[in-house]
């Protein structure tokens, strides 16, 4: 392992993040800072939801935007820098194993995706208080599952933008992102589904259940939650099991 | 001494189309080279083989041209020394690294500059330089003084801060060549450098290949062009359909043609008794019919021959329609061994 070459990538994709911090910064709060005005400001305020929604609402939008922001980060540029310009090709060219190459997209879009979610705290802390109640109880495991929620976004976005053509980017969205965030317990907690007992059953297949309840769990105890065993390993599956589809279609991408 | 760059039975299959990475050249291949196609069985995909046990030996500190038509299978040798391709079979070295078993150190030693720009478009001219430099491990003060060379060298100074988004075609190529200098590699690709190029950028990165080969580095380029060929490269090997078909010093490969020159004749009607008559002629080495009333003859002179070959078919009622003589020239040697010119 070369650690310099890795750092370098590293640099130059914090080069470019930088650059396009406006645009980056509007994409990633503005959706989910508005759904919490929305939610929890004018909907509570005016009585249509319970004061205590504002607490329920706070990890599901921090996750939607973790994964938001890493799915992008990573998929995005990934699907632009494959097309026929192949961009990315002086990177492949690097003196370091390909495989690291996709890793440092994926360590680029973890770090993304981190300061997302925790920007979300804040920001919502300012728009939703008072009745704002947050405990978290085991920082080690809220760091635990912020990690893994980072590193799933990452993952997925590295196995979608390897695996997605440029013309078909819409596509992906609203037939994978939007039907994830809808069924991915991220407005409302799981046990919210008990009616639904099918598609309670169902929605375990999206990795987003996990984090939403991961964030939950961690973030606001008091709302009832999947267990954490079973969230911690749901999400690590899900990590592992992104990387290894995305390696592989990276080493599809990249070498003829 | 050991080579530069070594293959040994060098093969490669496209099962699909290749892939833009491989460049528009073997992509021909793809488009319509029927010859070059085979089908294992009814079912299975087409097969294209593009490249059918390459053998080549490059010496340190040599230009080497692989010059060939397109959809040749030079783009494809170049994706497979530079990592880019995975052979089917054969094996590919740079110095004493396998190109497949020893990637990263393979990586260190070459610089590719590939047939299409493929700049880092969120970038500027100078950043892209800076960090290719870092992700060779150069430092921050090497680097920017490197930079700074290049840009001045290859007249990009001026646009050194702009993105290359904006940039000329021309400047994208000059801009990918200097980034493949930037780390210095012992072994420069470059695959069709001046293609799109005006003559004078062309004459420009002649000159700067020649300055970069006297510091013995060594440079593979591919072309089809000649004069670029001729001018340019100490040693070539000419490459058709997978093959080398002929490999030497431009001299040595001028010389192997039979006679030297070529006289492309066309005549009113088809005679095989001229033909016979022609090869006869004083100073006629071979004589090949060429289409329907067509011949190519290779002779040791040119234009002495007309009144001859004119007089020939008088005699047997033939009217001389169109000649062609061409001197010694690598055109003429690919197309003795290949019947096609190179431009077909």
């Amino acid at each position: 392992m070369n650690w310099k070459t890795f750092l370098a990538l590293l640099a130059r994709d914090a080069h470019v993040a930088r650059r396009n911090l406006g645009p980056l910064v509007l994409q990633t709060f503005l959706q989910p800072l508005l759904f919490v005005f929305i939610f929890g400001r004018v909907m509570v305020g005016s009585g249509y939801l319970p004061p205590a929604y504002k607490s329920l609402l706070l990890p599901g939008i921090m996750a939607i935007s973790m994964v938001f922001t890493g799915v992008w980060a990573v998929a995005m540029p990934l699907i632009s820098e494959f097309q026929f310009t192949r961009e990315i090709e002086d990177r492949l060219l690097a003196p370091i194993d390909i495989s690291w190459v996709a890793a440092e997209k994926v360590v680029a879009g973890l770090i993304q995706a981190l300061v997302a979610g925790l920007m979300v705290i804040p920001l919502a802390w300012i728009i939703l208080r008072p009745g704002l109640e947050l405990h978290v109880a085991n920082p080690i495991l809220f760091v635990c599952v912020t990690f893994l929620v980072a590193g799933f976004s990452a993952c997925g976005g590295l196995a979608l933008g390897c695996s997605v053509d440029q013309q078909h980017i819409g596509l992906m969205f609203s037939m994978v992102m939007t039907p994830m965030i809808f069924f991915g317990c991220t407005y409302y907690p799981w046990s919210a589904l008990n009616h639904f007992f099918i598609l309670q059953k169902i929605v375990l297949i999206n990795p987003l259940v996990y984090a939403s309840e991961g964030l939950r769990a961690t973030l606001v105890p008091q709302f009832p939650h999947l267990s954490l065993p079973l969230i911690v390993v749901a999400l690590t599956v899900f990590d592992c099991l992104f990387m290894v589809v995305g390696l592989r279609q990276f080493h599809k991408k990249a070498v003829s | 001494m050991d080579s530069a760059i070594r293959t040994r039975s060098l093969r490669k299959v496209y099962s699909s189309p290749p892939p833009a990475a491989v460049g528009r050249d073997d992509g021909a291949v793809a488009a319509g080279k029927r010859s070059a196609v085979s089908l294992k069985t009814k079912d299975a995909k087409a097969q294209i083989t593009a490249l059918d046990g390459i053998d080549l030996d490059v010496a340190p500190g040599q230009i080497f041209g692989l010059l060939g038509p397109n959809g040749a299978g030079k783009s494809t040798t170049v994706g497979i020394l530079t990592t880019r391709v995975r052979p089917t079979s054969g094996t590919a070295w740079i110095g004493e690294y396998d190109v497949w078993r020893d990637q990263t150190e393979a990586k260190r030693r070459i610089g590719v500059v590939a047939q299409r720009p493929n700049l880092d478009f969120t970038l500027t001219a100078r950043e892209i330089l800076l960090f290719h430099g870092a992700y060779f491990g150069m430092n921050s003060h090497e680097r920017s003084e490197r930079a700074n060379e290049l840009l001045d060298r290859f007249k990009l100074t001026d646009r050194a801060d702009q993105l290359v988004r904006g940039f000329s075609g021309g400047m994208m190529q000059r801009m990918s060549i200097a980034r493949a200098m930037m780390h210095d590699p012992q072994v420069l690709f470059l695959d069709e450098p001046s293609v799109g190029l005006d003559p004078q950028t062309r004459l420009l990165l002649w000159e700067i290949i020649r300055e970069y080969n006297q510091k013995g580095r060594t440079i593979l380029l591919t072309t089809h062009n000649m004069e670029e060929a001729d001018t340019l490269c100490q040693e070539l090997a000419i490459i058709d359909h997978g093959r080398i078909i002929a490999q030497g010093t431009p001299r040595e490969l001028k010389a192997s043609i039979p006679g030297g020159y070529l006289l492309r004749l066309r005549f009113g009607q088809h005679s095989p008794a001229l033909l016979e008559r022609l090869g006869k002629l004083a100073g006629v080495t071979e004589v090949r019919a060429s289409g329907d009333a067509g011949a190519d003859l290779y002779a040791s002179r040119g234009g002495s021959l007309i009144p001859e070959i004119v007089n020939a078919a008088a005699a047997l009622g033939v009217e001389l329609s169109d000649v062609h003589i061409s001197e010694p020239s690598l055109e003429n040697l690919f197309l003795h061994h290949t019947g096609r010119s190179l431009r077909e």
